[in-house]
């Protein structure tokens, strides 16, 4: 299976290459957005092959050596950041490669608003004055709006990645130390927010509870760079108490990040409670 | 003997690996650079490619039945099939995978021309998405499940109810809008995978208010409470008393057949006067229907023949001394024959356990014989007849027209369905007679099942159908994610024109 792109419908144009699933949409001048698209189909081939060959070393826990690829290198200094815990590159593909993507859509074009959006991992650009309305779904077994954030080209934001416990084989992608439904973060780029989500996401728990279900992820997934630490499978019922105090620990990490400058805004969500980190000026509405 | 083999203590650990992946059913996936192994029922990191019983297979084929063609063989699609081998005689292309576009301003998915008998035939393959559908489950048992209107429940959500019983069934009314998109979330989402599991042929444990806690799963023996329902009642009691009062006659002086609907007692019943049998004076409780026949014996239940009746004595409520004689022989079964026991009435007219004779013993068998294997059958019921007609035609009454005029076949993943009388294209189908794995679901929560119409090109044009969009059988041979089947024999050939 090589890589595919094709237009869509309302000038979404969609790339397609083994797991890499994303849709980019560019606004701006009809010549500009053409020449963006061509540039971005050109450079998506590429990336699949270069992420193969390290394959191994992006599966490592960090700290470890530097990767060579461009998109590879965005996932080690996206993760760095959190490598005193146990965390692996792996943690922002998505998000490193949505950044690519942008990088590639945007290098020399005048548009006024672009995004990449990676299986969720998003990478938007905002020309000065123009905004996005970024809504989230806290459940996507239970889907409905549950929050919007106004994105504005002052907010610092170029990446909103989402992180949750819906795990591969149950409605999900990927795995989670964590409980949570949904973490979702803004920060400065996509591969940024996607590792953060990941850590937040994972903090979003209560060790030891009987109603939590956990399997090695090598069980799931004999390549998960998890190995055979357990992930989360299914969480049983959860008293108020429980539930706050699973996002409490969470928020507390969160703010931490805030704090050290690696994320804008996180709001993290378990069984329908939430709790908020970071920039009111992001206009986080129910 | 000379052994060259070389042994090291540090073998490579990539042949390690692959030692393990053939010891697990690993099967690595070479469909793009990330050659994922994948263990048996997983899926690899696209989740578009998974390891079904060892073979690597497409998670989201579109699904082409084929049947054998004149030469008797089966035209299945490999790598190198170049099209051509089929038509519309031994290939159906099914709704299965073909996905949609909803909201369906846009032709469907795929509209497939083929030639069956000289005729030019369309198929509009689709796949529909049904918040308005449900499965009708019916469930060979006499047994008392629960009472009619009650909630069904799975993990504690309302899924649905407990409808009409039939003749010889009781019968669960499953899904429906109200619980798919009407209630809470978590109702939405358990009704939607209590209808994926069972309407893709997977087993359900669901419990009734008041009632039971079964397992049900289409084609399969309900389970009902921990207990495997072997066969169906032979009839109602009364039924079972007209099958055998024959057989009876001359080896016993009464038969009480126990159950739950209508209890017989022979000498009473039009059956026992017409073979002029002396009246034993054995009066049962209940209320009495006509002669012979009684409601009510006892609660519903799962003891004898439906009743929560375990000492079948406790039903009868007196023995008329002046009609009853010491020595008369009763019989007391139930209508499936799984219960039976033989009496004796004493001098003083108490029945007396004793053995049975080989004659009644073999009537009762006879009984159980006559009962057909109990099964959970699924039916799945949805409307077709709303905005999915656009993707057909331009002007969707002539499709609902054309389907009630018979001159456009319906087909579930090339299944028969029957088609409700009335407005719109409301159906039901045999989740038997489709494929596995036919159904589907998106998050709504709604479910995804295959539609699939075909009629004559010339009808499909009268009809403003998308002419511009029809593509002969062959050009499917460029879809990478086709995948062959076998048609299942059982169904009739949805290309053939249904006689005139």
């Amino acid at each position: 299976m090589s890589a595919a792109a094709a237009l869509l419908p309302g000038g979404r144009l969609h790339l397609q290459h083994g797991p890499i699933d994303a849709i980019v949409q560019a606004w701006g001048e009809p010549a500009e957005v053409r020449a963006a698209y061509a540039q971005v189909v050109a450079a998506f081939p590429d990336i699949l092959p270069r992420l193969c060959a390290e394959l191994s070393l992006l599966r490592s826990p960090l700290p470890a050596p530097k990767p060579q690829g461009p998109v590879a290198a965005r996932m080690h200094a996206a993760c760095a950041p959190f490598a005193s815990g146990f965390i692996t590159p792996m943690a922002a593909v998505a998000g490193a490669v949505a950044d690519h993507l942008l990088a590639a859509l945007s290098e020399g074009r005048r548009l006024d608003r672009a995004l990449v959006n990676d299986g969720g991992d998003i990478a938007i650009r905002l020309c000065p004055g123009r905004s996005f309305r970024c809504g989230i779904v806290a459940d996507l077994a239970a889907p409905g709006l549950d929050a919007i954030a106004t994105i504005g080209a002052a907010d610092g934001v170029g990446g909103i990645a989402t992180s949750g416990r819906r795990c591969k084989g149950r409605g999900g992608r990927s795995f989670s130390f964590g409980i949570a439904d949904a973490v979702t973060v803004l920060a400065a780029d996509a591969a940024s927010a996607d590792a953060a989500a990941t850590v937040i996401a994972n903090a979003v728990d209560l060790p030891g509870h009987p109603a939590i279900e956990r399997r090695p992820a090598a069980v799931i997934d004999p390549d998960s760079d998890l190995g055979d630490r357990p992930v989360t499978w299914d969480v049983g019922p959860l008293s108020r108490q429980e539930i706050a105090r699973a996002l409490a620990a969470g928020a507390a990490v969160a703010e931490e990040c805030h704090a050290r400058g690696l994320i804008r805004a996180a709001i993290l969500y378990l069984r329908g409670e939430r709790a908020v980190v970071g920039a009111p000026s992001l206009a986080l509405a129910a | 003997m000379t052994e060259t083999r070389q042994s090291t203590d540090t073998p490579e650990a990539e042949a390690l690996a692959h030692t393990k992946d053939r010891e697990a059913g690993i099967v690595t996936c070479d469909a793009c650079p990330v050659l994922c192994r994948i263990r048996p029922g997983k899926t690899g990191a696209c989740d578009r490619y998974g390891n079904e019983a060892g073979r690597l297979v497409r998670m989201d084929p579109l699904v082409v039945a084929a049947r054998a063609g004149r030469d008797g063989v089966i035209p299945f699609l490999g790598a190198d099939w170049d099209g051509s081998a089929l038509s519309g005689a031994t290939a159906f292309v099914t709704g299965i995978g073909a996905g949609t576009t909803y909201p369906d301003y846009k032709p469907a998915p795929f509209i497939v021309s083929s030639e069956i008998d000289g005729v030019e035939m369309v198929t509009v393959v689709t796949e529909g998405i049904f918040s308005y559908c449900g499965l009708k489950v019916k469930i060979d048992t006499d047994r008392f499940i629960g009472p009619e209107c009650a909630p069904v429940r799975m993990r504690g959500e309302q899924v649905g109810h407990v409808t009409t019983a039939e003749y010889g069934s009781q019968m669960l009314s499953l899904g429906g809008v109200r619980h798919l998109t009407g209630g809470g979330k978590r109702e939405g989402v358990v009704t939607c995978e209590t209808l994926l599991s069972l309407a893709n042929k997977g087993a359900v444990e669901l419990t009734i208010d008041g009632g039971v806690t079964l397992t049900v799963q289409a084609g399969q023996a309900p389970i009902i409470n921990g207990v495997r329902e072997e066969r169906m009642r032979v009839g109602c009691g009364s039924a079972t008393i007209g099958i055998f009062a024959r057989q009876w006659l001359g080896h016993a002086d009464e038969v009480i057949v126990v159950d739950d609907h209508i209890t017989g007692v022979l000498t009473e019943h039009q059956a026992g006067r017409f073979l002029d049998m002396r009246p034993s004076g054995i009066r049962v409780r209940g209320r009495r229907s006509t002669p012979g026949r009684y409601f009510q014996v006892a609660n519903p239940g799962t003891g004898w023949g439906g009743t929560d009746i375990t000492d079948p004595l406790s039903i009868i409520e007196r023995i008329d001394p002046k009609l009853a004689w010491p020595g008369l022989r009763l019989l007391m079964v139930s209508t499936t024959g799984e219960h039976a026991a033989w009496y004796v009435l004493d001098d003083k007219l108490v029945p007396v356990p004793a053995e049975m004779p080989p004659a009644i013993a073999a009537v009762v068998e006879r009984i159980g014989e006559n009962c057909e294997p109990a099964l959970a059958s699924v039916l799945f019921m949805a409307g077709a007849g709303g905005s999915l007609r656009a993707g057909v035609t331009e002007n969707p009454v002539r499709l609902t027209r054309s389907v009630r005029a018979a001159l456009t076949r319906v087909t579930s993943g090339g299944a028969p369905v029957y088609l409700w009388p009335g407005g719109g294209i409301t159906y039901m189908v045999d989740v038997l007679a489709m494929p596995d794995g036919s159904f589907g679901h998106v998050p709504t929560p709604a479910l995804v099942a295959p539609i699939e119409f075909t009629l004559p090109l010339a009808d499909y044009a009268a009809m403003g159908g998308h002419m511009d969009r029809v593509r002969p059988l062959a050009s499917l041979r460029v879809e990478e994610r086709v995948t062959s089947r076998a048609w299942n024999e059982a169904n009739p050939w949805p290309l053939q024109r249904p006689a005139a």
